[in-house]
């Protein structure tokens, strides 16, 4: 036994037999369960969308409150909203794989090595009575290790942020991840993303903030974590910049009601 | 019948693979924060243990000798695999709380220990029962320890106020220590300490002496 036990012949039936069996049952594992787990981040993608939006409470059904944010779909080179698409459907992620319905970043725009970008992206209004409150918009783009998915909230002007969140990334447990952690993102409301002449301006530094007229654009690093810092910082200023929601926003700035 | 009582049971305190052979502390100390990623975390590594345990002993008369080590850990991983699928299916909240640490079952200690040292040398239904038993033993320490983290450190257990804290107008001050990594240190440490004053034979022997040398003595 012991000698056709440790025989090549012997070694290659186990090892090939071992992988099949175990290739069978990760496969199927896998198949089987991705109805329920695609379902599952969907429902987590709103929840970050209404929590972005300061909407969440904790027992309220998250596919219902989400349907009563308005979702449009936004063509971003033009800034318009398009009304024969469903925004809900919409995926700008998986867009961007499209040839058809994408378009590649020039490479002095592509700060955040995305490459290419869908044509068209969703955005949710949420409206007070018949006036835009907050707009939120899906970003991402590369961090340190992985590609950074979240949602932005602007207030109606289009260059104040109201929140910021993530829903999916991959970055250094402990060190990067800070950019899911309340204390961390408790910093973005109130910042301005623009500076006086219109370019992107909004950052997240290297360690404290100094106090001074930049203060409104810069966010503390998360210590430990200056390349994710930096991912963010160049993912927010893609998808807020000339060739992201640039465009979009602009209008909603112009259309906004002003305070002065 | 006492054979099953002694694999299932003893794993629990007399021979735990936390507290008496130190192993499996790296994911002790990541998902102990709070009790109910760690009780997740217990159930994802119980079952890879019995499930893993079961079927190398079921093959283990074939598996050539040369390539074993290889062959348990594509079995292990891919129990770990099915387990991870299974709780982003049914508890996908908590999974991304766990993040990295259910794949990195894979390369605990305790699963492949006791492939390595059990499940080649006995039966299936031993195999199961030795993997149950110390993945309980695991648990049993996890639980321990997340219990007193949630409790000291947030005032909580899965979630629910037990003391109310200060900084809500509560009376408990919470110790932000307990949340950090080094506190499961500390509390594994007590703990190793509260079982060997209790099993005083788990005591390991040191491995020299010291010597006091008096004045008077020669050298």
């Amino acid at each position: 036994m012991a000698e056709s036990r440790d025989s090549i012949s012997n070694t290659f039936v186990v090892a090939i037999g071992v992988s099949l069996i175990c290739s069978v049952l990760v496969s199927a594992a896998a198949v089987l369960l991705k109805p329920r787990q695609e379902r599952n981040e969907t429902l987590y993608r709103q929840k970050i969308v209404l929590e972005v939006a300061g909407l969440y409470e904790t027992d309220a059904d998250i596919e219902q409150r989400f349907a009563d944010i308005d979702a449009r779909t936004v063509d971003l080179a033009s800034g318009d909203y398009v009304e024969s698409m469903d925004a809900r459907d919409l995926d700008a992620v998986a867009l961007s794989k499209d040839p058809e319905l994408s378009i590649a970043i020039p490479a002095e725009f592509d700060v955040s090595g995305l490459r290419r970008r869908s044509i068209y992206a969703p955005v949710y209004i949420v409206r007070d009575g018949e006036a835009i409150e907050q707009v939120i918009l899906p970003v991402y783009g590369a961090g340190l290790w992985s590609t950074m998915y979240g949602y932005l909230a602007l207030e109606a002007d289009g260059a104040t942020v109201r929140g910021l969140r993530f829903y999916e990334h991959a970055e250094t447990p402990g060190l990067g991840d800070q950019l899911e952690k309340t204390d961390w993102l408790a910093q973005w409301p109130g910042k301005q993303l623009y500076d006086a002449s219109g370019d992107v301006r909004i950052e997240v530094v290297r360690g404290q903030a100094p106090p001074g007229a930049d203060l409104q654009h810069q966010v503390d690093g998360m210590s430990g974590a200056t390349l994710t810092g930096r991912g963010v910082t160049n993912l927010i200023r893609y998808w807020v910049g000339p060739h992201g929601f640039g465009p979009y926003l602009a209008k909603l700035a112009e259309e906004a009601p002003r305070d002065d | 019948m006492t054979d099953v009582r002694k694999v299932l049971i003893e794993p629990i305190v007399d021979n735990n693979p936390v507290t008496l052979q130190v192993l499996g502390i790296c994911s002790a100390l990541a998902v102990t924060t709070s009790l109910l990623p760690a009780l997740l975390m217990c159930i994802a590594l119980t079952s890879v243990a019995a499930m893993s345990g079961a079927a190398i002993s079921g093959i283990r008369n074939r598996i050539p000798n040369n390539i074993r080590i290889i062959v348990q850990m594509t079995i292990i991983a891919s129990f770990v695999i099915v387990v991870d699928q299974m709780l982003k299916a049914y508890a996908f909240e908590t999974s991304k709380q766990l993040s990295v640490f259910v794949g990195l079952i894979i390369t605990n200690c305790i699963i492949l220990g006791r492939a390595e040292a059990f499940a080649m040398k006995n039966g299936v239904g031993m195999s199961f029962l030795d993997g149950l038993g110390n993945g309980l033993g695991y648990s049993a320490v996890l639980i321990a320890v997340a219990t007193s983290r949630e409790l000291f450190g947030a005032g909580t257990l899965f979630g629910y106020e037990i003391l109310p804290l200060a900084s809500n107008g509560g009376w408990y001050e919470a110790n932000g220590l307990m949340l950090l990594p080094p506190s499961a240190f500390f509390i594994i440490g007590l703990l190793i300490w509260a079982v060997r004053s209790a099993r005083p034979k788990q005591v390991e022997r040191p491995e020299y002496q010291i010597h006091e040398v008096h004045r008077t003595e020669v050298l």
